[in-house]
């Protein structure tokens, strides 16, 4: 949408404040995340630029709240629940996901939008009435306090995602495959694993970036159920923030911004190699 | 011979099975396939999740405590009239129940649950049962009257008696700020005691302030990336894509930083000579700072439905609109936004779905005046206790949200989401 040489002067003003318009808006969603990268490396405790730090002077910057955050045994230890918990319930959300995708995009599936609605509910009824049931829930059977309880929580969270994504994946499919592969004598076995499943895989993994990324994040169902042990960074930053908020908070969230860049990039990836695939141009 | 099994002219297959029954059979079995594969996560969502969330909100009508730890008493005041004190049985069946209840050490939850109905109760119940068990013998009602006078005031027996069933409505009654008086009428609160009602409004004001603020926001950023070339609205998505990414807490960490008194813009502000240094402006912990925290991480959620509707729409309608005459903000207006008003629903009903049941934002950075009212629901769970109170309002949200779920689903249709 470049401007047309003929645009009068209206126009132009028009175009120019457009495009301004949308700068500042562009900034406000971008500025807040960048703004505490180089705060986390202030050297003083103050949560705002210091005079040595916008006269770029090295004595204004540190490590200081990287060394703290990566000599405190609590902090270590909450990354370890975090990726572990993070993990365990990513590989049964997808797992179990994919199945109900696969078997839902099947036409003879019945009920189909009641089952839907009961899959995706998770991520529709707001998260402190799924906090407090699942509290009751989990103490009732013993797992509040527990690894595996906070685990089959986050599965729970996850799990729409996922069925999300491998539908929208698999409503893109095109079954004419499959049926020529099985005329070419292919088992349904080799069938499932040769045709379906490389088609399916971007959004897979994508689901479970999702569902990675709702575990690793949260923090109200923690609350919840997560005994002492089970302190994730979520709770960890989540405590900090309402007690004493100290720049070591700073850092972390600047490893969070990291960590959620690799995962943009691996799902840029994988959308465009899906894309490719499917025969579409990338975009 | 496998015809004779069928009439003539009926098509069978080979082994002479006629072809409706073996395709209805084959279908059968295709569909307990599918079944079968959706089969463990659906038990898994419903044991683990769905039987909960009922529980939980289901907590907002239970009422075992009176029924459960004062039986003899409920027995007692079956036939009870409740214009005068009851008879002398329902005074004896309430020491036998205080002096039970206390052994078992469960007469606290009768305190507390008749001390949400009328405050003092919990005093009045721990007191008697207490000396209750010093009781010889009878006539206990002289005696029960002398412990504390409460137990001659009709009003309280009433209220056990209205209690004393397995359901109650009054926390319900509770979560909409209104009380059943001595006489069983259903009145409104005292006002400073109104503030469900207050703050479901409050809530539903600020999503809905949250959702007009994300459609002006979103709208223009929507336009631009749809209909810049792709390579360059690849890259700006990555502005939109890496805040919904990134950890709810960094973003909301991020605004305290920020707005907070001692922070970067007021400091920026006073440097600039704006402001000076008394005249630091509050941005955070109210309601300005729950909207602006809430309206960034929720931004996203507007404008990626926004864009994926803007992308379909040919640049050739507004062009042709222009070549017949029509100016470009007409054209623009009945022309584009039209064709946009599906992605503008989808977004809305999403941020607005989202932001009713926000938690963590609002307790951080919310103060006082930002409060939401899942907050309220987490201190009912988490400091008063008052569970029922908790699963009452609970039910309430939830009713809401399922509501404007229902209609975006009516509208947009869940599996047509997209995200990423």
């Amino acid at each position: 949408m470049a401007i047309p040489t003929y645009a009068g002067k209206l126009e132009r003003t028009w175009y120019y404040s457009y495009r301004v318009i949308c700068t500042l808006i562009f900034l406000f969603l971008i500025l807040p995340i960048i703004i505490i990268i180089p705060l986390s490396f202030n050297v003083q405790p103050y949560f705002t630029f210091t005079p040595e730090m916008l006269s770029l002077d090295p004595a204004g910057y540190s490590m200081r709240w990287y060394d703290e955050f990566f000599a405190s045994e609590v902090w270590m230890k909450s990354i370890k629940n975090s990726f572990s918990v993070a993990i365990a319930s990513t590989i049964i959300a997808t797992t179990l996901g994919t199945l109900a995708a696969l078997g839902l995009s099947r036409p003879e599936m019945p009920y189909r939008a009641l089952i839907m609605s009961i899959l995706i509910s998770p991520m529709i009824v707001p998260l402190i009435i799924s906090a407090a049931g699942m509290f009751f829930f989990y103490s009732s059977v013993n797992l509040a306090g527990t690894f595996l309880g906070l685990i089959l929580a986050h599965t729970a969270l996850g799990i729409p995602f996922v069925v999300i994504t491998v539908t929208a994946t698999l409503s893109g499919f095109d079954y004419s495959l499959t049926r020529a592969a099985a005329s070419l004598g292919a088992s349904p076995r080799t069938v499932f694993f040769k045709i379906m499943l490389p088609l399916v895989t971007p959004g897979v993994i994508s689901g479970a970036l999702f569902a990675f990324i709702t575990s690793f994040d949260e923090v109200v169902v923690a609350i919840f159920i997560a005994g002492p042990e089970q302190r994730t960074i979520p709770l960890q930053m989540w405590g900090g923030i309402r007690e004493q908020i100290s720049p070591t908070i700073l850092a972390v969230a600047t490893i969070l911004v990291a960590i959620s860049i690799m995962l943009l990039t691996v799902l840029e990836l994988l959308r465009r190699r899906s894309e490719k695939q499917r025969g579409l141009t990338p975009g | 011979m496998a015809n004779t099994y069928s009439k003539v002219g009926e098509m069978t297959t080979n082994d002479g099975v006629p072809l409706k029954v073996s395709l209805r059979r084959s279908q059968r079995k295709l569909k307990l396939w599918a079944f079968l594969l959706v089969a463990p996560l659906l038990v898994f969502i419903l044991v683990s999740f769905i039987i909960p969330v009922v529980n939980m909100t289901m907590r907002g009508i239970e009422n075992p405590q009176v029924a459960n730890i004062m039986p003899n008493v409920v027995a007692a005041l079956e036939n009870w009239e409740g214009t005068e004190l009851p008879d002398e049985t329902v005074y004896a069946a309430l020491v036998t129940d205080l002096t039970m209840g206390r052994k078992n050490k469960n007469i606290g939850k009768v305190a507390t649950r008749l001390n949400y109905e009328r405050s003092g109760m919990r005093r009045v119940i721990t007191g008697s049962a207490r000396k209750a068990a010093k009781l010889k013998e009878g006539p206990y009602k002289t005696q029960m009257i002398e412990i504390n006078k409460a137990w001659g005031d009709v009003a309280v027996w009433s209220l056990i008696k209205r209690e004393s069933g397995t359901f109650t409505s009054s926390y319900l009654i509770s979560s909409v700020d209104r009380k059943t008086n001595d006489a069983g009428e259903i009145v409104a609160k005292i006002e400073d005691k109104q503030i469900y009602v207050n703050l479901f409004g409050k809530t539903l004001m600020m999503s809905f302030s949250i959702t007009i603020i994300c459609i002006v926001l979103a709208f223009p950023i929507a336009y631009l990336l749809a209909t810049l070339p792709l390579a360059k609205s690849n890259l700006l998505m990555i502005l939109v894509l890496l805040p919904f990414w990134t950890s709810l807490l960094v973003r909301t960490t991020t605004w305290i930083v920020l707005l907070q008194s001692q922070g970067v813009i007021n400091d920026l502000l006073v440097w600039m000579n704006i402001i000076d240094e008394d005249g630091r402006l509050q941005m955070i912990y109210n309601q300005t700072g729950t909207i602006i925290a809430m309206t960034h991480i929720l931004l996203p959620f507007m404008v990626l439905p926004l864009y994926s509707v803007m992308k379909t729409i040919p640049p050739t309608y507004m062009r042709a609109a222009l070549s017949l005459g029509a100016n470009p903000v007409t054209a623009f207006i009945k022309v584009y936004i039209p064709m946009t008003v599906s992605g503008i629903g989808a977004g809305s009903l999403l941020v607005f779905i989202l932001s009713i049941g926000y938690y963590i934002t609002p307790a951080l950075v919310g103060g006082q005046s930002g409060l939401l009212i899942s907050n309220m629901i987490a201190y009912h769970m988490q400091n008063s206790l008052n569970w029922g109170l908790a699963g009452a309002l609970g039910f309430i949200l939830l009713v809401i949200v399922l509501l404007f779920y229902a209609l975006f689903n009516k509208v947009i249709g869940i599996d047509k989401m997209k995200m990423g």
